[in-house]
């Protein structure tokens, strides 16, 4: 055995089989980061809400699913709700499982976003007679957003390699995929290699997103606040 | 209920508690439509807790506030119809610094009013003229000094064709040479015959607009009157303890 085939990492690189794993990883990110952020908002807004019976289950949930492992949650989601007659395809368990977890922690991002709104705003909210809908929607939600950003950004960035988990229960992203190649020629490095780059592409695609949408919702803030993606050196 | 018999501001024992401290205690006040009426005292005493009151910002626990004929009886239906007739000026500004100063002016307007677009911008930019920054209409609040921001907060709450307003210790956050631009707008603001109840300490401003001086300390109306006799002639030690620190 050589010690590093490169000619073989090339081949992974481009090989097509991985690359399938690559839209596979991105699906079952952008589907958990949707799930995650509508079930999180939904999960804050019960926590923030003052009354304890949707207060208290948004606690429990927030509790329990950051503090077990994704890894044990998927499992159990995959063997363990079948006994109970809920029978779910592994994609089906992975994205539950991943849109389960995330959104606890999308719940704790939302909360902080929304205590960091000054209260002063919701009272001119309600000095205009604005209604409590447009108040939410038109006025903290934005500002809360803007707040938001930089930890969903690391959040996401953080779920982008969690999906590698769903291999466990034999998802095809990227990870299994690339167990598979490997089982083939047993050529570990090359085809790790290989999976390390499309991971590093991705987050750093995701990095680009980000820098933008802080852009986007910082307009109106002067330019001080500086960009705070790991990519941000490039620009310099 | 417009006619001129109806008090703009009826306050009748009105108590307001947080925790174990009281806020206000057994408040009556009447306030006749266009009157200028300044409140002050010293910090603590319950002016802001008194006119956050009024558009029921602040929830009060007894005694009945009326606000134009409409009694404040905790319904929304009554809370919307006392804001719908009330505009406010807040210290820190409060402006939407999301917005640009002319969206900040169209929001209420349209969402609530269902104003048109073409129609609430139109408006917006007449109110923003007159408070001397309708050059300004395009920018976000951040990029305006203090002074501008809070006449852009006073045109916003005019937008809503407000009877009364109330201002909030408006000229508190402001550095010293922007309080004057401020001040003359809500002296045009009283030449039209705006009903404006203004918690403040400018008392040069109070000379000049206001009809009445309420002076409030713990929670309670020590005593009222035109601010000429007031000035000069206070009844109350704390008044006078009152007047002498803050006039120098």
């Amino acid at each position: 055995m050589t010690i590093f085939n490169f000619d073989a990492f090339v081949n992974y690189l481009f090989n097509s089989f991985l690359l399938g794993g690559v839209g596979v990883t991105i699906g079952l990110t952008v589907a958990a980061v949707i799930g995650g952020l509508c079930l999180g908002m939904i999960i804050a807004l019960m926590r923030m809400s003052g009354k304890p019976l949707l207060a208290f289950p948004a606690r429990f949930y927030i509790w329990f699913f950051r503090g077990t492992p994704l890894l044990i949650q998927l499992v159990v989601i995959y063997a363990g709700l079948p006994l109970f007659g809920v029978k779910l395809s592994v994609l089906q368990s992975a994205l539950l499982g991943l849109i389960l977890n995330e959104a606890s922690y999308m719940a704790e991002i939302v909360r902080t976003g929304f205590l960091a709104v000054p209260k002063g705003q919701t009272e001119a909210g309600w000095s205009l007679n604005l209604s409590r809908r447009t108040i939410f929607w038109r006025v903290t939600l934005p500002q809360a957003f803007r707040l938001m950003v930089p930890p969903l950004g690391n959040s996401i960035n953080g779920l982008l390699k969690a999906t590698s988990l769903a291999s466990v229960i034999s998802v095809e992203e990227i990870m299994r995929r690339s167990d598979l190649l490997m089982q083939e020629q047993f050529q570990v490095l090359e085809v790790y290699a290989a999976a390390t780059i499309y991971y590093l592409i991705l987050t750093s695609l995701w990095d680009l997103v980000q820098a933008r949408l802080e852009r986007r919702f910082g307009r109106s803030v002067n330019a001080t606040t500086a960009s705070t993606t790991s990519l941000s050196f490039l620009r310099r | 209920m417009t006619n001129s018999t109806v008090p703009a501001v009826k306050l009748a024992g009105v108590m307001k508690r947080f925790g174990n401290f009281a806020a206000l205690s057994d408040v009556n006040l009447d306030i006749a439509a266009g009157e200028k009426v300044v409140i002050c005292g010293p910090s603590g005493s319950g002016k802001s807790t008194l006119i956050r009151c009024i558009n029921h910002i602040e929830q009060h626990d007894g005694g009945e506030i009326s606000v134009n004929g409409i009694r404040l009886d905790r319904s929304a239906a009554s809370v919307a119809k006392v804001r719908s007739v009330t505009g406010m000026v807040f210290q820190n500004f409060n402006l939407f610094p999301h917005m640009t100063v002319l969206e900040n002016c169209t929001l209420a307007p349209r969402s609530t009013l269902k104003l048109s677009r073409a129609k609430a911008e139109a408006q917006a930019m007449e109110l923003l003229s007159k408070v001397r920054i309708g050059d300004q209409a395009r920018k976000y609040p951040g990029q305006l000094s203090g002074g501008q921001q809070q006449r852009a907060a006073i045109a916003r709450s005019l937008c809503m064709q407000p009877k009364i307003m109330l201002f909030d210790e408006p000229t508190s956050a402001l550095d010293p040479e922007m309080v004057k631009e401020v001040l003359e707008t809500m002296k045009a603001l009283a030449g039209e015959g705006m009903t404006m109840i203004c918690v403040t300490h400018e008392m040069g401003f109070a000379r000049e607009v206001a009809d009445r001086v309420v002076f409030m300390d713990r929670g309670s109306i020590m005593e009222q009157g035109r601010p000429d006799a007031f000035f000069s002639n206070p009844h109350t030690d704390r008044a006078r303890q009152f007047l002498s620190q803050i006039i120098h």
